[in-house]
């Protein structure tokens, strides 16, 4: 079977106002894989996600949804292709008024006519997947940060997407939820023939996972290839994010003039 | 000194372009919840849940004041009417002083600060927290799903809270003037009713608790959607509503007052 492409983006540059966010981006996302966009802090990666979920418009350039041109759909049309697609939030963005078992319920409830009894075993099925069925009754408060980040996830699953984009989803995890969350991301995209999105920085987290890798800095693709060809690239950038260090391309200062002048201490050792 | 002058002149015409351009935009709020009520109307359990946060949560603060200021209302009416000899007429004044102006303003701006604060911080909270933007994701939306309910419960509970303010105060009234200070009991009501006119006095404070319901919701289901994501945000949208629908309150009591009561008795 040919695997078709699901996203395609190409020429895409956006600014918030005089300040350019992305700059030229070209992509290709096949169906069925797990793709990780990597980047340090304030590259864009999330301004990406938000183009390709239609939340923002392109200054130019486009992002392509299987087959349609996001930023030109109606508003109708938007919503309408939102149903395909899922956004995982940083912090899970659960609903705070509603038990976890009516915030996975919430999308079924607002799309679909279902009836309630059918409603309840998709729920459970959906937390059952997520390991989290004997929580269904419970608050979002109540949830530690994994779990609630298990609940998003199975919300987001809900309506079974096409398309799950998930932003920075290891943030402020500990080992082990990190790991199930990890696991989960990879499981649930094989098992429901999905693709996902991740936008990480945790690069071992997410090597081990994914199927391909985009770097972005500055607003441009910096680098991209599969884990293997990440873990062995020798261009600069890629390896001194992949192995966290602290001067590189990446510099540890930020811009400023000279140290010396700035303590005022030209001439008094010359 | 010109160019000092030109910056003052500068920065008064930003502040005007400035509200004028946030009035516009929030009128441009107002009109698309309520085009987008079609939901909380034909769902109409989701309305009665925020019935129950901002209408049934209030009723001790509303009943609690109530009572209290009319039993305010008593001892200073007595205490006034007596020089003149008209102490019977306490009841009169007790509740005309409810119904006309009392009861709609104070409740309102009791509602103002116990409910208002509460769905702009709610709101405000939820979009902090992202759950605004992630509704947007998944195709629903919410003006329709978060804001037109809180909207229409507020709307709704307002005039009831203000009744009850009312009728708790006329309460309040009696135990003071009759009960504890021993107006004759007969002539406190039969005055009451004999002053009171239907038209003229109780559908006039409907319809001012009804202007001040809207007037206080629409500020604060705005000032949370407008709310900066940001702990500071949230609590400076919190403190507007507040402030904004207190004064939006007096200033609208006046203008109704004006219109409704003008010198007949």
């Amino acid at each position: 079977m040919v695997s078709e492409s699901l996203i395609e983006i190409e020429g895409l540059n956006f600014s918030y106002g005089q300040r350019p966010i992305l700059k030229g981006i070209d992509m290709t996302m096949e169906r069925g894989k797990v793709i990780a966009i990597m980047g340090g802090s304030g590259s864009g990666k999330t301004t990406l996600l938000r183009l390709i979920g239609g939340a923002v418009r392109p200054t130019s350039g486009y992002v392509k949804v299987a087959g349609e041109v996001v930023h030109k759909l109606k508003r109708d049309d938007l919503f309408r292709m939102r149903r395909k697609m899922s956004m995982l939030f940083q912090f899970g963005a659960l609903f705070t008024d509603l038990s976890v078992f009516d915030n996975v319920a919430f999308q079924m409830r607002e799309h679909t006519d279902l009836p309630e009894s059918m409603i309840r075993d998709l729920v459970l099925m959906k937390l059952q997947a997520v390991g989290l069925r004997g929580a269904h009754e419970l608050m979002p408060t109540q949830l530690s940060g994994g779990m609630a980040r298990r609940v998003a996830l199975a919300r987001s699953i809900a309506l079974d997407p096409l398309l799950i984009m998930y932003d920075e989803p290891f943030t402020g995890l500990d080992p082990i939820s990190l790991t199930v969350i990890g696991n989960l991301i990879r499981r649930l995209t094989d098992a429901l023939g999905m693709t996902s999105i991740v936008v990480t920085h945790d690069v071992q987290e997410s090597l081990k996972i994914v199927d391909y890798v985009y770097f972005i800095a500055d607003g441009v693709i910096a680098a991209h290839g599969t884990p293997d060809e990440v873990r062995r690239s020798v261009a600069p950038f890629v390896h001194q994010f992949v192995h966290g260090e602290e001067d590189g391309p990446v510099s540890f200062h930020y811009p400023a003039k000279p140290y010396a002048q700035d303590l005022k201490l030209e001439g008094s050792f010359a | 000194m010109p160019r000092r002058i030109v910056a003052g002149i500068q920065s008064v015409g930003h502040r005007v372009i400035d509200s004028i351009w946030r009035l516009g935009y929030a009128s441009r709020f107002f009109l698309l919840t309520l085009i987008k009520s079609g939901t909380s109307l034909h769902r109409f359990t989701l309305v009665i849940r925020e019935l129950y946060f901002t209408g049934v949560q209030s009723l001790i603060i509303i009943l609690v004041s109530g009572l209290f200021v009319g039993m305010v209302l008593g001892l200073q009416g007595f205490e006034t009417l007596q020089r003149y000899g008209a102490e019977s007429a306490v009841g009169t004044m007790v509740a005309l002083s409810l119904l006309r102006e009392l009861g709609p303003v104070v409740s309102a701006l009791l509602f103002a600060s116990r409910a208002g604060s509460a769905i702009t911080a709610e709101i405000g909270l939820m979009k902090a927290t992202e759950q605004l933007a992630a509704m947007e994701m998944m195709a629903v939306d919410p003006i329709a799903r978060v804001v037109a309910p809180r909207f229409w419960a507020g709307v709704i509970s307002m005039p009831l809270l203000a009744a009850l303010f009312s009728a708790i105060g006329v309460y309040g009234g009696y135990l003071v003037a009759v009960i504890l200070i021993g107006v004759d009991e007969g002539s406190f009501w039969s005055q009451m009713q004999g002053a009171v006119d239907f038209r003229y006095d109780v559908v006039n404070g409907i319809i001012k608790t009804c202007v001040f319901g809207i007037a206080v919701t629409a500020i604060a289901v705005f000032e949370g959607y407008d709310a900066a994501p940001t702990a500071e945000g949230v609590s400076g949208a919190t403190t507007r509503t507040v402030v904004t629908s207190s004064l939006a309150i007096l200033g609208l009591d006046f203008i109704l007052t004006s219109f409704m009561f003008r010198g007949m008795g």
